[in-house]
């Protein structure tokens, strides 16, 4: 007897190509997080026509356009609230939301706090190049203080935002981290916030050619990378280096970067990364971490379960129509207080 | 023992006023749902502060609930009222001027004690003289708060629950006044407090007290009677205020169009009804979602929208100046959308709880770019139902932003409602893409209608990538063309225009041969239709044209008012309508009647200006 077996489609970034030329700069990081989304969703296995792609307003929001699937335009600042309404009205859909630092932590900055704080599932792909590029030059909530732009020629005065500390503190599920040239771990981010129920904050390091060429070459020297960020594995010792052989403990109330060998530290004095523990301590103190000092953290920072806001409707609705005689507009006006005349 | 006499009314106002604790709210509800169960026609009005608890027995806190009462047709919750149940000397100077000669005021003695007085401002202790009312008005004082406790005494209730329900003594008086049975409003409260025993128990108690202290003294020289109205076409009725009826109209075009009904919202006064009667329909697999902020109501829609539900966002004034740059991208992503601006008095936070019509050219044009929008207008508390529905299958089926304008007053007041079904309300027919069409492009419509078709996520084959960026017409790319962008404009503009094919035309109500018209948009309807059925009844010829479709206006509207000599525009602002009428309507000279008070019309100053202007 015959057995038919349904194979899941096999997509690949192609599949999730659009037509559109893509009209980035040459060189803006922008294109190598797009090239690594479409792998990510070509991977993930879930079909164009049930991802949605929703941006606000920004180059980076221009992403959209690039992908084949259902994909939307909207205002600036508004893709939050935009993409939670499209993941509430229809769950089955992925949704990605994509977004920059102006439009998510500038003026969509309550709108994003409250799909984080929400946790409904979505995916967010932070591109953070520190500037606002579209148009051509100020200062961002994430600009560095001092910093000389366009709207700040004797240097910002303003103290930046950081991105991971807002979506922890607006009580993220998951915040990771990655940068636009480093394709393998990006592509491994990305793929883990689309697996994640909840609202998945990624913050994308992404160069701005143009405006703030070299924002995050610090941590993007090819040479040095290795030396200065720190790629998190759940379960794994905290590790990283060229030689593999730094690593971070815990030293009172503080991280401490030591190096393996050296005054008796094994791999098993190492911290282990635990990304699902309920508790911020640690995830802040790994987000935070700053060169020169510490390497940066990159990778699945935080990744806990909790309840999303579109299922918790779902469920609701589920046992409220399951207990209720009300099913039709007729039966809901059958209960109206009513009389004859 | 001599009875009191009946005397019979061909209608009645009643305004029941007090504190805002003192529960006039439910007292007027259950005294109008009474009546219409008796066959009356009903129309009410609360008139509430703003403020939660202003401080007892001021005039901050007056909250008050007017019931008209009818045996024909009524329009409105009727100017000035035959009774007046004051619960303190406050609820009294704010309802002085609004007492008809002749009237009645049940007061409660017990609440106007010195005290009372300079709480309520009074500077002597004789508030009917200081009002210069205790003339023309008969006066029946009565115990309320010390009938209230004796009533109780002795049954183990606090003082608390003695003394709320001093409101139930003050309805059974006036039941007894109007020849009401208490019984039904037995059933009332037994379907409002059988979960909470002892409150029901002292409730009916109470009410039946009162009804037989009416009774047992002959408070009045006579009791009044409304008979059932034989007007009313036949059928099931039931009560229902403009926001809920605006709730409900959503509901059954959702269920008409076989479409998920979503609702992003913020709370507003005096919209938020509408959110707290679509959170509780679960049931009905309504989705809310109670958004951080206004822009996020309508954005959180606009998603909902994209992914293919019939998406509403509800608001006031300032809440829809948030929405505006939401509600361009609906116009430029042509996207199905109900707008719902529940008018109150602005500009800025303005009058919260009062009611206005000052929104009206905000919605015609309160946005960047040339982006036309449907607006509606409701006229009665019961029609909210029509046109909201109406509203939604206007956006589904011509894919565009519809605001629907409903106001205080209609919104928070109530008209009778005869209960519709599913069945007996027009199709509501999407223009989907059909299969065959798979690969279409964002902007492809009906090249007659200008409607595109609607894809939306899960649809296979018909993935695109829709936004606020001009559009090329024919490959949905985005465009900054400049003849393509003229075109686009146009397209969407012709679109809006052509909806008025589908609308139904203006008709005249009143006389349609008199010289004079009146012309009027919205909630004002019954205020104007009482007015010029009053002078129609008086041999004075007069016209009502009332507008629900604004924009686009009916096909006939200029044929129509073009007929008449002198021609009116009644609002309550400062002219926004004759303004919109004058760059539509040729060769008319439009005079004005304008009110901005944050009160609605009444019948009487209508039909005084209305006179002024025929002579």
């Amino acid at each position: 007897m015959e057995t038919t077996q349904i194979k899941p489609i096999q997509y690949t970034a192609k599949d999730f190509k659009s037509d559109q030329y893509v009209r980035w700069c040459p060189g803006c990081g922008d294109y190598a997080v797009l090239n690594s989304l479409q792998k990510v969703m070509a991977d993930l296995g879930v079909a164009p026509h049930n991802t949605a792609v929703i941006s606000g307003i920004g180059c980076s929001s221009r992403l959209p356009y690039y992908t084949s699937s259902y994909g939307f335009h909207t205002i600036h600042g508004r893709g939050a609230a935009i993409a939670t309404g499209v993941k509430v009205a229809n769950p089955e859909l992925t949704v990605w939301q994509i977004t920059g630092d102006g439009d998510c932590l500038a003026i969509g900055g309550n709108h994003f706090i409250h799909s984080v704080r929400r946790n409904v599932d979505i995916n967010v792909l932070l591109f953070n190049n520190q500037i606002y590029g579209l148009t051509k030059g100020q200062y961002s909530p994430t600009t560095k203080k001092g910093f000389v732009t366009k709207s700040s020629p004797f240097g910002t005065v303003e103290r930046p935002f950081r991105p991971a500390e807002l979506t922890l503190g607006a009580r993220g599920t998951f915040f990771g981290r990655l940068l636009d040239v480093d394709l393998k771990n990006a592509q491994a981010t990305m793929m883990a916030a689309a697996k994640h129920k909840g609202t998945s904050v990624v913050e994308c390091l992404v160069n701005c050619v143009i405006f703030n060429d070299g924002a995050h070459d610090w941590l993007a020297e090819r040479e040095t990378r290795t030396d200065r960020m720190i790629f998190l594995e759940q379960d794994k010792p905290m590790i990283f280096g060229k030689e593999r052989n730094k690593g971070l403990i815990v030293e009172g109330f503080n991280l401490k970067v030591v190096t393996i060998g050296e005054n008796g530290i094994t791999e098993a004095d190492l911290l282990v990364h635990d990304a699902t523990c309920q508790d911020t301590t640690l995830h802040f103190k790994l987000a935070m971490m700053e060169g020169p000092e510490f390497p940066i953290a990159m990778g699945v920072i935080r990744a806990v379960e909790d309840e999303t806001y579109d299922q918790a409707l779902e469920t609701q609705i589920a046992t409220i129509q399951a207990k209720s005689k009300i099913k039709t507009f007729d039966e809901l006006i059958a209960t109206c207080e009513q009389w004859e005349m | 023992m001599d009875k009191t006499k009946t005397t019979e009314l061909d209608n009645v106002v009643v305004r029941f006023s007090g504190d805002s604790g003192d529960g006039m709210q439910l007292t007027g509800t259950l005294f109008s749902n009474l009546s219409a169960i008796l066959g009356n026609e009903i129309s009410t009005f609360p008139d509430f502060p703003s403020e939660i608890r202003a401080p007892l027995g001021t005039i901050g806190g007056v909250s008050g609930f007017q019931v008209h009462l009818g045996s024909s047709k009524i329009y409105t919750p009727g100017d000035d009222a035959d009774v007046l149940v004051a619960m303190n000397p406050a609820a009294l100077k704010v309802n002085s001027k609004g007492i008809k000669k002749g009237g009645i005021i049940i007061y409660d003695v017990d609440s106007f004690e010195k005290s009372d007085f300079e709480k309520a401002g009074f500077t002597t202790e004789n508030p009917f003289e200081e009002l210069s009312i205790s003339e023309t008005i008969q006066l029946i004082p009565a115990p309320l708060s010390t009938l209230t406790q004796a009533s109780l005494d002795g049954m183990g209730f606090d003082n608390k629950t003695v003394l709320r329900s001093k409101n139930m003594f003050a309805l059974g008086v006036v039941c007894w006044l109007f020849n009401r049975p208490i019984e039904q409003a037995i059933h009332f409260l037994q379907n409002k407090f059988g979960k909470k025993p002892t409150i029901l128990e002292a409730n009916i108690k109470v009410l039946t007290d009162g009804f037989n202290y009416g009774n047992n003294l002959h408070l009045t020289i006579s009791t009044y009677f409304v008979e059932k109205s034989l007007e009313t076409p036949k059928g099931n009725y039931t009560s229902i205020s403009g926001n809920k009826a605006t709730a409900w109209g959503l509901i059954a075009a959702s269920q008409k169009a076989g479409l998920q009904l979503f609702l992003g919202s913020y709370p507003i006064t005096p919209a938020t009804d509408i959110m707290h009667e679509l959170a509780a329909r679960k049931d009905m697999g309504v989705k809310v979602v109670q958004a951080e902020d206004e822009i996020a109501g309508i954005t959180t829609s606009i998603g909902a929208a994209f992914a293919g539900s019939l998406a509403a966002t509800n608001t006031s004034g300032p809440g829809l100046a948030l929405k505006s740059e939401a509600i361009g991208l609906a116009v430029m992503a042509e996207l199905p959308l109900v707008i719902i601006d529940v008018m109150r008095g602005g500009p800025s936070t303005g009058l919260p709880t009062k009611t206005e019509q000052t929104d009206l050219l905000q919605a015609l044009y309160g946005r960047n770019g040339e982006s036309p929008a449907v607006v509606i207008a409701a006229g009665t508390p019961d029609d909210c139902f029509h046109y909201a529905f109406m509203a939604s299958k206007i956006a589904l089926e011509h894919m565009t932003p519809v605001i629907l304008l409903s106001d205080a007053f209609i919104g928070n007041g109530t008209s009778l409602w005869k209960l519709p079904t599913l069945a007996e309300l027009p199709e509501i027919k999407p223009n989907y893409v059909k299969s065959g069409m798979e690969g279409c492009k964002v902007t492809a419509r009906d090249e007659v209608s200008k409607v595109r078709y609607w894809s939306s996520p899960g649809m296979e084959g018909f993935e695109h990538r829709n936004g606020g960026l001009e559009k090329d017409y024919a490959t949905g790319c985005i465009s900054t063309d400049p003849l393509n962008h003229e075109k686009m404009v146009e397209t969407r503009r012709a679109k809006i225009d052509y909806i008025s094919n589908f609308l139904p035309e203006l008709k005249i109500e009143g006389n349609e041969n008199a010289e004079t018209l009146v012309i009027g948009w919205g909630g004002t309807h019954g205020h104007l239709m009482s007015a010029v059925n009053n002078l129609n009844k008086n041999g004075k010829e007069i016209a009502l044209a009332h507008f629900n479709y604004i924009n686009p206006l009916p096909k006939n509207t200029v044929e129509v008012v073009q007929k008449y000599k002198k021609v009116v525009v009644c609002e309550l602002n400062s002219g926004q309508f004759a303004t919109f009428l004058r760059s539509k309507v040729p060769g008319v000279e439009f005079l004005q009647y304008n009110k901005v008070q944050g009160q609605p019309f009444t019948v009487a100053e209508l039909e005084n200006n209305f006179i002024e202007l025929m002579k």
